[in-house]
């Protein structure tokens, strides 16, 4: 793709032709402008589409395995860890990451804070694909995931915080197609819905700050459910709900810093001069948000430990385990976010982005996996489902780089007609 | 791992927490309005100090439920030899089991102990308040049972269950569900009858009736016989307390028991979160609608206006 950049070529990024003025067909949109010959051509010269074939040739048949054969034929089966890498990884993980789109969300369309307004539409693309694969893990992971509609329709479960998870996933990820929506309706050239729903922007934005403060919170709750079985460093029967909502809003924004990073190294092309620009002084100002977040995280989680009194915990095993998390995850990152931003230094901000991204997923892993049934005995997610989980992990990054190729993501769509139209 | 027993730690703990906890629990009275279980439950006191390990209950289960021949018969008793996971796990309930009995070798005796183990049928269960379909159902004869009919396969309660018993079938593509003990609920419990393995029990390990009874014959065993047993009723408070009860000579963990569980339903823990959802729905909204028009302040008009021009470009 850079090579055709370099030659002048210049991707689709309005509804008509800027040389002779007609409209973009969609294939012509979806081939970026690109005759089909050359759109190959540069997808067979990327060495990370290679990576990606040969991931997708191992991983999809692994998955028609899964389901021809069911999840013993992946997963190892056990009745004391009933939960392994689909949910550990795929739904712990995926959901806090996610937190991007409501948290950015919030900081421009509710408290007016346009600095941020370049990276917004990144942020909200980054929440819906992560809710939406943590789904697609769910479809995995779900002995009969065909049924994944029943607590909506058949039976209601009502005093189950899952039930408050599966419907709160569910209209979220509902309201975050909407926000998103408006970039694919300029797209695709529909001025007017995209107009009409941006007209519901604030309610939908504080819809996405309710649903996310209760099921980021919930998922945390889920687990106050197997009290015992979580090892007691990482269980707090009271606090488990804003442990895992303050972890998810410093884990959003890191998410938000390492894919604007990734982006700007890998498809600089597509990227607007005022995406670029301003993404240095908007990374400074996300780091601030995120190490508040990890300085609260860090007093509560104090609190939490005194709370039951677990120090003594702290002398096993698991408690040294459990400081690396923390000082790898939560105090290192403190460290480095505040000098990094004193000495504005937008590469060490960068770095302790993905180092923060580490220690959440260890901390999910660990309280979901890891430190799970600690009582008992160690178990390990076989091949198969490792190979599964990184096959959709993959497929996360395809789609994720397919619509930020195309929708108005990175960069401003150029409403050309629109000048005419209005006679100003 | 070093060995704090969570046990005396927890005991340490009691010391300075517990004028406080005495304050909180009459208070919580109030607060609370507690379910106490169905009046008419029945259940079934267990006694190991009755049980020969002779695995007649496992059989009667098997052959009342019509599960798949075991791969070594009941009579064979190597089979409380067999260890798991390096040494760590003793046989459990599976899905082609919904009892077994392990053996435990204990210091305080000469004699080994051994423990029938199934469902234990809580009365405020975990696995039914963490379904989200509703598939398990808790009836007034004091039977846990699950309905396969609505079960989305999420293993949630199997995550939740407190004694890790809720088995599933893994290797079936269409149709995988939960297994477990359902307290002969359909055949005999529905129509005043004890369940298969008490019935088959040669030694009256077993003892079924309502569970109010019951509670009260162990404690008057125990009062009998104080030499005998641990003057604890395992699974009267347990998890909020449980229909199937134990009654032992040696300590409860020594016979595999987990003796770390609360003696207040599961349920309890997520009702202070569950409590916050209201209010946050409540809250919220009018909360950051007002924070959105203090960032506004009085520059409204204005960016409506350049709303119109971004739109215009």
């Amino acid at each position: 793709m850079k090579n055709f950049i370099k030659e002048g070529f210049k991707p689709v990024d309005s509804l008509n032709d800027p040389d002779d003025g007609h409209q973009w067909s969609i294939m012509q949109k979806l081939l970026l402008g690109l005759s089909p010959k050359e759109y190959f051509q540069q997808l067979r010269s990327n060495p990370f589409n290679w990576l990606l074939f040969l991931i997708f040739a191992v991983g999809l048949p692994v998955i028609v395995y899964r389901y021809i054969f069911g999840l013993g034929s992946v997963m190892h089966g056990s009745f004391d860890y009933p939960w392994g890498l689909f949910l550990g990884f795929g739904l712990f993980c995926m959901v806090p990451l996610s937190a991007s789109g409501f948290l950015l969300g919030t900081t421009v369309e509710l408290f007016g804070q346009k600095d941020y307004k370049p990276i917004l539409n990144l942020a909200l693309l980054n929440g819906l694909l992560g809710y939406f694969f943590a789904v697609v893990f769910l479809l995995v992971d779900l002995g009969m995931p065909w049924r994944l509609y029943y607590p909506m329709v058949i039976s209601w479960g009502t005093a189950a915080v899952l039930f408050l998870v599966g419907w709160h996933v569910a209209t979220y990820l509902t309201v975050q197609v909407l926000e998103v929506s408006e970039s694919f309706f300029e797209w695709i050239g529909w001025p007017t819905a995209k107009n009409y729903i941006h007209k519901g922007t604030i309610g939908l934005t504080v819809a996405g700050i309710i649903l996310s403060t209760l099921h980021q919170g919930a998922l945390g709750t889920l687990l106050t459910y197997a009290p015992g079985k979580v090892h007691p460093l990482w269980y707090s029967a009271e606090f488990m709900w804003i442990f895992f909502l303050c972890s998810s809003i410093f884990a959003g924004l890191c998410m938000v810093i390492a894919v604007s990073t990734i982006v700007k190294k890998t498809m600089s092309w597509r990227c607007s001069g005022e995406f670029l620009d301003n993404l240095d002084s908007i990374t400074i100002g996300l780091a601030k948000g995120a190490s508040m977040a990890l300085v609260t995280y860090l007093v509560i989680k104090i609190v939490g430990m005194t709370h039951d009194n677990l120090w003594a915990y702290l002398t096993t095993g698991w408690g040294t385990w459990y400081l690396l998390e923390m000082g790898l995850g939560v105090v290192l990152p403190i460290i480095l976010f505040s000098f990094a931003i004193r000495n504005k230094s937008v590469g060490l901000i960068r770095f302790t982005a993905f180092l923060t991204i580490f220690g959440l997923l260890l901390n999910r892993l660990n309280t979901v996996l890891i430190t799970f049934n600690w009582n008992l005995y160690q178990e390990w997610p076989p091949l198969l489902e490792t190979i599964i989980s990184v096959t959709i992990f993959f497929l996360f990054i395809v789609v994720y780089r397919f619509l930020l190729y195309r929708l108005p993501i990175l960069y401003a769509w150029k409403t050309a007609p629109a000048k005419v139209v209005t006679p100003s | 791992m070093s060995g704090i027993s969570r046990r005396k730690f927890l005991k340490s703990t009691v010391v300075a927490g517990g004028s406080a906890a005495a304050a909180m629990s009459s208070t919580k009275s109030f607060a609370m309005k507690e379910f106490e279980g169905y009046p008419e439950s029945m259940g079934v006191l267990v006694d190991l100090t009755r049980c020969i390990g002779c695995r007649t209950c496992e059989a009667a289960c098997n052959k009342e439920h019509g599960l798949p021949e075991p791969e070594l018969p009941f009579d064979d008793f190597s089979v409380f030899d067999q260890v798991f996971h390096e040494g760590k796990q003793k046989r459990r309930t599976t899905e082609k089991a919904y009892t077994v009995v392990n053996r435990y070798e204990t210091k305080a005796q000469g004699a080994p102990v051994y423990r029938k183990l199934q469902c234990f049928h809580c009365s405020e269960p975990a696995c039914l308040t963490s379904c989200f379909v509703n598939a398990y159902t808790k009836t007034k004869e004091g039977a846990v049972i699950y309905n396969a009919d609505v079960c989305v396969g999420c293993r949630m309660c199997m995550v939740a269950c407190p004694f890790s018993m809720p088995a599933y079938t893994y290797d079936s593509a269409l149709h995988p569900q939960i297994i477990k003990c359902n307290f002969c609920y359909d055949n005999r419990l529905t129509k005043g009858k004890p369940p298969a393995c008490v019935e088959a029990c040669p030694q009256e390990a077993l003892t079924f009736g309502h569970r109010k009874t019951l509670v009260k014959t162990a404690h008057e065993r125990i009062r009998s016989n104080p030499d005998k047993y641990v003057d604890h009723v395992y699974g009267e408070t347990e998890v909020g307390g449980t229909s199937w009860m134990y009654l032992s000579s040696v300590p409860f963990d020594q016979a595999g028991f987990n003796t770390t569980l609360q003696h207040h339903p599961i349920l309890d823990n997520t009702k202070s979160f569950l409590g916050i959802v209201p209010m946050v729905l409540g809250i919220w909204p009018a909360l950051f609608m007002g924070f959105h028009l203090l960032a506004k302040g009085g520059k409204g008009d204005k960016e409506s206006k350049d709303k119109v021009e971004v739109h215009g470009e």
